[in-house]
C-alpha cells in the first residue's frame, strides 16, 4: 500500500499530517503562519492561513514538475548574407511561436511566479519529428508558413529552429503564497473556506484540479487553470450565487455542494469536462428545519452534512445522474465538521472531545459506514509545542469557529452563574483573548485521561459507573472541582469506542436524550457541547498530548479504504505490535531464525528416525490413486463444440519414487467409447481461461503446442476448475521435480489476461546447435496480475500492472494455489484496474442528422471495436467473474485519432480510419465508452509506490556477478525516464527515483550489459544514454539514434552486446556495428516481421512474442519464439523455434544466464537442419510471413 | 531456501522405525519373531498395523486372540492419538527403533478405546477434522464439502496419499487474507506428567490489536510451566512432530504447516532429559 497523508489543523492553527503508514501526527513545521483550514488532494494541499491568504503546499516527488518553454528562431536566405536574421517586412518575427503570429524573443519568457526556477539556459532542439537534425537544428522550407524538412534544398528560402528551456516548480514541501487576485485586480475580501477536488472530471490537461473558495462576505470563487504544469493555477473567477455561502465542498468528481448562511444547501449542476465550474445551483433544504446546516462534505457518491445542533446527516440516493440525492438519514454522533476523502471515506471532528474520528466500514455497497473510531496517535513534539501556544494563536483559534463562537459565548453566560473555579477554566475557551494557564509539571502518577466513549448511552453508563474511581484520580491531578464531574465522564474504557450501528431517525430521538440525562444527573447545566469547550482547557493540566484539539481535517489525499490496515487507533499497542511484526516481517534474513530452525530440525529428524531404517518395511503399501470427474471438452474434430466427457487423473509412484500420472479423457465417438490420454510429465502448461460463460482451462503438451490446439476443458464450477488446476499443477511439478520459488534464472512471461507464468530454463535451452525445443518448456503459474514483468539473473523481478502500478517480486513463496502449492508468506493482495471499451456508432441521414438508426447492413449501433459483436452498456461484462465494475460508463476522449467535444470520431463509412472532426464527406461517427473494472487477487508482489510506470528494465549480468547496487531504469506512465536508486539483492524495491531529463516523453527502455541504456521516445525515435556507469548511474546525455527508414520504433531490448528493437509495424530490427568505442552502432538491419515484443538476454539470446504463427487448426497470435543459431560471431541467429502461444503478451529471458555446455560441432548448418527436420516436429520453422488471419477468434486457448 | 511446502511433505512422510514384540505372557505355538515396520507419524496405530497382526497371528491359536492393543514400557498406547504424538510423548528420548509390545489379551478397558474396525478410526478422524474446522472457520469449510470430499481426506490418510489428502485439505487451511489467520487455532497440549489427557482452549492466532501470536504466547497463556525462565535450566521440551520449534514461531504458521491430518496441532510437553 502506498503511503499517503491525512491533514488536520488544530485549534491553535498548527498544521499536522498523519501518514497512513505512521503512528504520529507530524507537525508541518514549515508553516510559519497559523492555518485556518486545509484541503488536501494526493499531490498537494491547499490552505487558508490566518492572514486569510491562500497557500499551496505541493508534495515533492521523485519526478519534478517541469515545463518546457519553446520559441522558434526564423531566418530568410538572401544572396548577400546567405541565411540571416534579415526577414522581409511581410515575414514573421525573427523570434516567434510555432505559428509565427506571436512575437517571442528569448527574454520575453518570465517565470510565472517566485515559486519557479529555470533549470538551465536556452538550447536548440535537434530532434525533428523523431529524426536527428544536424546543422544546428535548422529545418528548411520554401517559405513561411510551409512544410519544413531537415535537409536544405536548392529552393530553401527560409529556415527555422526550435529553442527550448525548462522551468521547474521549486516550492515543493513548503507553503507558497498564492496571490489573491481576481480577473480585475485584487479580490475585495479575504477567504474563509476552501475545497479542492474535481480531478476525475477530465484527464486533460494532466493533473487538472478544481479549487473552490468562499470569501468572508459569502462569495464563491473558482480557481482556473490548475493542472500538473501549473500547480498554482491562473486566476480567480467569481461564481454567481443565490445567497451567501459559508462553506463549500468539492468531491473528486463533479459533485460540489455548499452551505448558505440561512442553513440551506446548494448543489452545483452542469459540471462537465468542458465546464468544470458548472452552470447553476439547485437548493436543497437542511435536514432539520429547526437547525440549519453549517457544514457539508462531499465525495464521489456521498454527501455528509452537519447541522447547527452538531448532528451528522448522510444524504441518500446520490449518484452521477442525481447530484442532489433523495433524502437525509440522521447518523449517530455529534461532530463539528466532517470531511470525505478518497474512496468516499469519512473523517470527522467530534464536538465532544475534539478528536479526529474515522468512519469505519465505509464500502461502495455501504457508503454510510458502520461506526466512528477515534484516531488516537500522539503528536510529535507535544510537550514542546503546547507551551508555544501563543496568545495570538489562541486568538486565531477562536476566530476559526465563526459558526460556533456564538454558541460558546452563550454557554459561558450560562455558566457564569456557576461556581468560580469552573468559570475561570471555562473562560479560556469562551474568551479567546485570555492566555492559557501554564501547564503544571506532568505527574507520572496521574491517571491519563483515556479516549472517551462517545455513544451517548455508553457515555451515560460510563459516567455513572466510573465516577467514584475517577474522582480520586482527578483530585490527585489537582483539577478544579467541576472537572470531577466532567473529565471522568469523558474517560471511557480502553476498548474501542463503538458507536451503535444503524442510524435512522428513531435512534436520533434516543440520542437526543443523552445530553439531557447528563445534565440532570450531574446537576450541571452545561450541554454536551460545553463539554467540548471544557476539554479545551481541561487538556492543559494533563499535557496537550492526551487531548489533541482539532479544528479541521482533510482526507482528500488520504488513500485508505475499509480494508486498510491502519495503526492509528490504539497507539500504545500499535507500537508494540509494530515492533513485534518487525521480528516477523517478511525479509528472509529476519524470518530465518524460526523457519530455519524448523527446516533444520526436520531434516535432522529424518536423519535420526529414517536414515538407518530404510530397510524396514513400510506400513502402508503404495497404490494407484485415481481422481475422477465430469468435464466438458472442446472436441478436436469439426464441428467444434463442447461435449461432456469423463475425466480422470491416475497417480502413481514412478520408478524412482517420484510421483507421476496419466490424464484420461473418456468420450463417445459415433456411439463408440473412446479415450484420449496425456502423461502428466509431458504436460507443458496449464492455462486457466476464465470467462463469464465457462470455467475453462487448456492443457498443452509439446505436440499440442505445435498444433496450436490444446486440450480445452470446462469444469462445471469455478471451484471445481481450481481444484483440478491445483491438483494437476502439483502433479506436473512433482513429476518434474520442481519445487519452491522460481530460480533466479527463470524465464517469466505474461499472457494477455495478465496471468504470470515462469519456466525453469534447462542448461541446454540456449545450446547451439541442439537447444531444447521451446515447445517442451514447462511453464507454471505464479499468482498475481501484471501487464509486463522484467527480471535479471540476480533474482530481482519487477512487474507493472494494467493500471501502471509498479510491483516488486517478494522473492519467496510464489505458489499459485493457496495452501497446497506453497506457503502464504510473502503473498500479498494485489489489485489491478483496466477499462472495458464499447463503441457507440451512428449514421448520418439527411432528415435527422446523426442518429442511432443505421443501415440494415451496418454494424450494431453499440458494438465492440470490430463492430462484429453487439456490446451495449447493459450487457457488457467485466473480463471474468473476478473483475468487478468500479465506475460508471464514461466517454473516452483519449482514443487515437482524436475526438470532438462530445467524444465523437467521424469517418466516411464503417470501418474506416476515424478522425476527430466532422467533414462533409463523413457519414458515420462513433465514440468510445470506457468503464473501469478492478481485480483483487494475491501474489508474491509488493507495490512500489508512488509513481506509476509504463516500462521497466533491470541491468543484465552474469549469474555469478555481484552488482551492487543494481541499476534499474523505468519509464513513468507520463513518459518520464527514471533511474531507481538503492536497488540491491536485499532491497529489490530500491529506495527512490532519480529523474532523468528528456525533451519529450519516452515509452520503452532497456539496460543491457556494461550499463548500456537504450530508450525509445513516444515519437518513435531511439536514444542511447551516454556515460552510464556505476559512478554515474544516470549517465550524462542522450544520443539521438535515427530510426529505420520510415518506421517509428516501439520497443527496445539490449542484451550483453546485442540491441534489438521492434517498430510500430511489427518489424524486428538488429543494431549493426556496435563496438565498445562506438556503442551507438551504425545502422538497423531488418530481421523479420510480425513481432510484438523482443527480449534479449545476458547470453545475447533473442526471444520474441510473435503474431500469426501457423498451427494445425489456426494461426496463433502472441506466441513465444526463440531465435535459433545465435552465436557470438552470429548475433542475429538464423531461424525461429516456436513455443507456447496463443495470447502471450510479454516474455523476459533476461534472468537466464545459464550457458549451455559447449559441444564442438564439425559443421553447423547441416546439423541444424537435421534437428529441425526431425520427423516428430512440424515443418521446419519459416520466417514469419504475413498470412490472413482466419480462425484466430476461436482457435486459441487464450484469446487476445 | 526450501519452500514451506517441503515442510508439509516432511511432516506427512515422517516415519518412526518400530520393533513390535509380542508380550511375554501371550500364549504362542512357537516363538514369535519381532516385527519391524516404518510407521507413518501422522497415521493411527490400529490403521497401519494389519501386517503386525497378521505376523503374530501366525504363531497363535485363534482362541487365544482377542482385540489387539499395544503398550510402550507398560503404558498402553491410545490408538486414537496420532502415532507421532504417542512417540513424542512417551518415547522421544529413547533409543530407536521404538519398541512396542503387542497384546492380544487383557484389553485395558480403563485406558483405551475399542477399535473394532477402520470405520471407528475414520469416524474419530473426521470428527477431529470437523472440530478443528469449527474452531478455524465456524465449520464453514467442512460443511461446504461433499461426502466424497470427506472421503478423499480419509482415503488420503489411509492410503498415505499426500496429494490426494492435500488437494482437499488445503481448503481447510485457507483463511481470508484480511484476517491474517484462522478464527481460533485448533491445538491440544499433552502433558506426560498430568492426569488430564490434554489441554485445549480457544486461542486466536492474532490478538485483537493485530499482534501475531507465537508458540511462546500460547504456552504462556495455557501452560506457563512449559517455558523456562532464563536463569533456570530447561525443564521441559515442547515437541511437535519430533522437533522443537522456537518459541517465536508464529502460531498460525505452525497450524498451517505442522498440524496433523486431523487438523490439530498436537503439542507434547515432556520433561527435558536430565543429562
Amino acid at each position: 500500500m502506498s503511503v499517503s497523508l491525512l491533514w488536520a489543523v488544530d485549534v491553535y492553527g498548527r498544521v499536522y499530517s498523519l501518514s497512513t503508514g505512521g503512528q504520529q501526527w507530524e507537525q508541518c513545521h514549515d508553516a510559519v503562519l497559523e492555518f485556518k483550514r486545509v484541503t488536501a488532494v494526493q499531490q498537494c494541499c491547499w490552505g487558508i492561513a490566518c492572514d486569510h491568504h491562500i497557500y499551496l503546499n505541493v508534495h515533492s516527488s521523485d519526478v519534478p514538475i517541469r515545463y518546457q518553454e519553446e520559441t522558434y528562431e526564423n531566418q530568410r536566405w538572401n544572396p548577400k548574407d546567405n541565411f540571416s536574421d534579415h526577414l522581409l517586412p511581410s515575414d514573421r518575427w525573427h523570434w516567434s511561436d510555432i505559428t509565427g503570429l506571436e512575437h517571442q524573443p528569448l527574454d520575453s519568457f518570465l517565470l510565472p511566479s517566485t515559486n519557479w526556477e529555470w533549470e538551465g539556459d536556452w538550447y536548440i532542439d535537434e530532434n525533428f519529428g523523431g529524426e536527428p537534425t544536424e546543422k544546428g537544428g535548422w529545418t528548411y522550407a520554401l517559405d513561411f508558413p510551409a512544410t519544413y524538412t531537415k535537409d536544405k534544398k536548392w529552393n530553401s528560402c527560409v529556415r527555422r529552429r526550435r529553442w527550448i528551456r525548462y522551468r521547474r516548480y521549486k516550492a515543493t514541501d513548503t507553503w507558497a503564497k498564492i496571490p489573491s487576485e481576481g480577473h480585475s485586480g485584487p479580490l475585495p475580501d479575504p477567504f474563509n473556506d476552501i475545497s479542492c477536488g474535481g480531478w476525475e472530471i477530465s484527464e486533460e490537461p494532466r493533473g487538472r484540479l478544481s479549487l473552490w473558495a468562499v470569501s468572508l462576505q459569502g462569495k464563491v470563487w473558482f480557481r482556473e487553470g490548475i493542472h500538473h504544469h501549473s500547480p498554482e493555477g491562473e486566476g480567480w473567477e467569481e461564481v454567481s450565487l443565490p445567497g451567501e455561502v459559508v462553506q463549500i465542498s468539492c468531491g473528486p468528481g463533479d459533485l460540489v455542494w455548499a452551505v448558505l448562511w440561512e442553513g440551506q444547501l446548494i448543489v452545483r449542476e452542469g459540471i462537465t469536462r468542458d465546464c468544470p465550474q458548472g452552470s447553476s445551483w439547485v437548493v436543497v433544504d437542511s435536514p432539520n428545519p429547526e437547525a440549519g446546516a453549517i457544514h457539508v462534505a462531499v465525495g464521489d457518491n456521498v454527501v455528509w452534512a452537519v447541522t447547527k445542533d452538531n448532528k451528522v446527516w448522510f444524504r441518500r440516493g446520490i449518484n452521477s445522474h442525481n447530484p442532489c440525492g433523495s433524502g437525509w438519514i440522521g447518523m449517530v454522533g455529534e461532530m463539528v465538521m466532517v470531511n470525505v476523502g478518497l474512496n468516499d471515506q469519512v473523517w470527522g471532528i467530534s464536538c465532544v472531545d475534539r478528536a479526529v474520528y474515522f468512519r469505519q466500514g465505509v464500502t461502495s455497497s455501504e457508503l454510510s459506514g458502520k461506526a466512528w473510531k477515534a484516531v488516537n496517535v500522539p503528536r510529535d513534539g507535544d510537550i514542546r509545542s503546547h507551551s508555544s501556544a501563543s496568545i495570538s494563536s489562541l486568538h486565531s483559534a477562536g476566530c476559526f469557529f465563526s459558526g460556533e463562537v456564538q454558541a460558546q459565548s452563550v454557554m459561558s453566560e450560562d455558566l457564569d452563574t456557576e461556581g468560580g473555579p469552573q468559570r475561570a477554566v471555562l473562560e479560556v475557551g469562551a474568551c479567546p483573548s485570555s492566555p492559557p494557564p501554564e501547564p503544571p509539571p506532568i505527574d507520572p502518577d496521574v491517571p491519563k485521561p483515556r479516549i472517551p466513549k462517545v455513544t451517548s448511552d455508553s457515555f451515560i453508563s460510563e459516567m455513572l459507573s466510573d465516577r467514584e474511581v475517577k474522582q480520586e484520580g482527578a483530585t490527585a491531578a489537582k483539577c478544579p472541582p467541576p472537572a470531577l464531574v466532567l473529565s471522568p465522564s469523558l474517560s471511557g474504557g480502553l476498548g474501542d469506542p463503538q458507536w451503535s450501528n444503524v442510524d435512522l431517525e428513531e435512534t436520533q430521538t434516543h440520542l437526543a436524550v443523552g445530553p439531557a440525562v447528563v445534565r440532570g444527573d450531574s446537576a450541571d447545566t452545561c450541554s454536551l457541547s460545553s463539554v467540548a469547550t471544557y476539554t479545551l482547557c481541561q487538556g492543559e493540566p494533563y499535557g496537550a498530548d492526551e487531548h489533541p484539539l482539532w479544528a479541521w481535517v482533510s482526507g482528500g489525499g488520504c488513500g485508505v479504504n475499509c480494508h486498510s490496515q491502519l495503526n492509528w487507533f490504539n497507539s500504545a499497542t500499535a507500537l508494540a505490535s509494530s515492533v513485534q511484526s518487525m521480528s516477523l516481517s517478511i525479509s528472509p534474513a529476519q524470518t530465518a531464525a524460526w523457519r530455519k530452525q524448523i527446516f533444520e530440525q526436520l531434516s535432522e529428524r529424518s536423519k535420526r528416525e529414517m536414515d538407518h531404517f530404510k530397510h524396514y518395511e513400510q506400513a502402508v503399501e503404495q497404490s494407484v490413486w485415481v481422481k475422477k470427474g465430469a468435464m466438458q471438452w472442446w472436441r478436436d474434430w469439426k464441428p467444434h463444440k463442447w461435449v461432456d466427457v469423463r475425466f480422470a487423473l491416475e497417480q502413481f509412484s514412478g520408478p524412482e519414487g517420484n510421483q507421476d500420472g496419466i490424464l484420461f479423457l473418456y468420450y463417445n465417438f459415433n456411439e463408440e467409447k473412446k479415450y484420449l490420454h496425456a502423461f502428466i510429465n509431458e504436460v507443458t502448461i496449464l492455462v486457466p481461461v476464465l470467462n463469464d460463460s465457462k470455467h475453462t482451462f487448456a492443457v498443452y503438451t509439446a505436440e499440442r503446442t505445435k498444433q496450436r490446439w490444446p486440450i480445452r476443458l470446462a469444469a462445471a464450477t469455478e471451484v471445481e476448475m481450481h481444484d483440478w488446476l491445483a491438483l494437476l499443477s502439483v502433479s506436473c511439478c512433482d513429476s518434474r521435480g520442481i519445487q519452491g520459488p522460481p530460480s533466479k534464472q527463470a524465464i517469466w512471461s505474461v499472457t494477455c489476461k495478465g496471468d504470470i507464468f515462469v519456466c525453469e530454463p534447462s542448461p541446454s535451452l540456449e545450446a547451439c546447435p541442439y537447444p531444447t525445443p521451446c515447445d517442451q518448456m514447462f511453464w507454471r503459474q505464479v499468482g498475481g496480475h501484471l501487464r509486463l514483468v522484467e527480471c535479471n539473473s540476480l533474482g530481482v523481478v519487477w512487474g507493472v500492472g494494467y493500471d501502471h502500478t509498479a510491483w516488486v517480486y517478494t522473492g519467496y513463496g510464489g505458489g499459485f494455489f493457496q495452501g497446497l502449492a506453497s506457503s502464504t508468506d510473502n503473498i500479498f493482495t494485489q489489485t489491478d484496474v483496466k477499462c472495458v471499451y464499447i463503441y457507440e456508432n451512428q449514421r448520418w441521414n439527411p432528415v435527422t442528422g446523426y442518429t442511432n438508426r443505421g443501415l440494415p447492413t451496418d454494424r450494431y449501433m453499440w458494438s465492440d471495436a470490430t463492430g462484429l459483436q453487439e456490446c451495449t452498456k447493459a450487457n457488457a461484462k467485466p473480463p471474468s467473474p473476478h473483475w468487478t465494475w468500479v465506475a460508471d460508463w464514461t466517454i473516452d476522449y483519449g482514443i487515437s485519432g482524436g475526438t470532438d467535444r462530445e467524444g465523437w470520431q467521424y469517418a466516411a463509412d464503417f470501418p474506416r480510419s476515424y478522425h476527430g472532426h466532422k467533414t462533409l464527406k463523413d457519414f458515420v461517427r462513433r465514440r468510445r465508452w470506457a468503464r473501469k473494472c478492478k481485480l483483487t487477487t494475491t501474489g508474491p508482489w509488493q507495490e512500489v509506490p508512488p509513481i506509476p510506470l509504463s516500462d521497466v528494465t533491470i541491468v543484465l549480468c552474469g549469474a555469478q556477478s555481484s552488482v551492487e547496487p543494481i541499476p534499474l531504469w523505468a519509464i513513468s506512465n507520463k513518459g518520464d525516464v527514471l533511474c531507481r536508486l538503492g536497488v540491491t539483492l536485499l532491497t529489490p524495491a530500491g529506495t527512490s527515483w532519480l529523474h532523468v531529463g528528456t525533451d519529450q516523453p519516452f515509452k520503452s527502455i532497456s539496460i543491457g550489459g556494461a550499463n548500456q541504456v537504450w530508450a525509445i521516445a513516444r515519437d518513435g525515435s531511439a536514444f542511447y544514454r551516454g556515460s552510464v556507469s556505476s559512478e554515474s548511474p544516470a549517465g550524462d546525455c542522450w544520443y539521438h539514434i535515427p530510426c529505420p527508414e520510415r518506421q517509428k520504433l516501439q520497443q527496445v531490448s539490449v542484451g550483453r552486446t546485442s540491441v534489438y528493437t521492434v517498430d510500430q509495424n511489427g518489424n524486428l530490427w538488429f543494431r549493426q556495428g556496435l563496438t565498445p568505442s562506438y556503442p551507438q552502432g551504425s545502422s538497423w538491419e531488418h530481421i523479420c516481421n510480425n513481432v510484438r515484443k523482443v527480449s534479449v538476454g545476458p547470453l545475447d539470446q533473442v526471444w520474441i512474442i510473435a503474431d500469426k504463427v501457423q498451427g494445425s487448426h489456426s494461426l496463433s497470435c502472441g506466441t513465444v519464439c526463440h531465435r535459433l543459431g545465435v552465436q557470438p560471431m552470429e548475433p542475429k541467429g538464423q531461424s525461429w523455434d516456436y513455443g507456447i502461444g496463443g495470447g502471450w503478451d510479454h516474455i523476459t529471458v533476461r534472468g537466464n544466464s545459464i550457458e549451455a555446455p559447449r559441444v564442438r560441432m564439425p559443421s553447423l548448418t547441416p546439423s541444424l537442419t537435421s534437428s529441425l527436420t526431425d520427423p516428430l516436429r512440424p515443418p521446419p520453422p519459416r520466417s514469419l510471413l504475413p498470412v490472413m488471419i482466419t480462425e484466430m477468434e476461436n482457435g486459441n486457448a487464450v484469446r487476445c | 531456501m526450501a519452500d514451506d511446502k517441503d515442510v508439509l511433505r516432511d511432516v506427512w512422510f515422517g516415519r518412526i522405525p518400530t520393533c513390535f514384540t509380542l508380550y511375554q505372557d501371550e500364549i504362542t505355538e512357537r516363538e514369535a519373531e519381532p516385527f519391524y515396520l516404518l510407521l507413518p507419524r501422522v497415521s493411527y496405530l490400529t490403521l497401519v498395523t494389519d501386517k503386525v497382526k497378521k505376523h503374530f497371528l501366525k504363531v497363535m491359536k485363534a482362541e487365544d486372540v482377542e482385540e489387539m492393543w499395544f503398550d510402550f514400557e507398560g503404558t498402553p498406547l491410545k490408538w486414537h492419538y496420532p502415532i507421532g504424538l504417542l512417540f513424542d510423548l512417551h518415547a522421544s528420548n529413547t533409543a530407536l527403533p521404538w519398541s512396542i509390545t503387542v497384546h492380544f489379551k487383557n484389553f485395558p478397558e480403563r485406558d483405551l478405546l475399542h477399535c473394532p474396525s477402520n470405520s471407528v478410526i475414520e469416524a474419530h478422524f473426521m470428527s477431529s477434522i470437523k472440530e478443528a474446522d469449527a474452531l478455524k472457520h465456524k465449520s464453514q469449510v467442512i460443511n461446504d464439502m461433499q461426502k466424497k470430499d470427506h472421503k478423499q481426506l480419509w482415503m488420503g490418510l489411509q492410503n498415505d496419499k499426500f496429494d490426494q489428502f492435500w488437494a482437499m485439505n488445503r481448503k481447510l487451511m485457507e483463511y481470508p487474507t484480511e484476517e491474517g489467520g484462522f478464527r481460533y487455532i485448533p491445538f491440544r497440549i499433552y502433558l506426560t506428567m498430568s492426569d488430564r489427557p490434554f489441554i485445549q482452549k480457544l486461542f486466536r492466532p492474532i490478538s485483537s490489536d493485530g499482534y501475531t501470536h507465537t508458540l511462546g504466547d500460547l504456552l504462556k497463556e495455557v501452560y506457563p510451566m512449559a517455558i523456562s525462565s532464563d536463569d533456570e535450566s530447561k525443564r521441559y521440551q515442547v515437541v511437535i512432530h519430533g522437533i522443537e520449534p522456537l518459541l517465536e514461531t508464529p502460531l498460525q504458521w505452525l497450524s498451517e504447516h505442522l498440524s496433523h491430518p486431523d487438523n490439530f496441532l498436537h503439542i507434547s510437553v515432556i520433561p527435558a532429559p536430565s543429562d
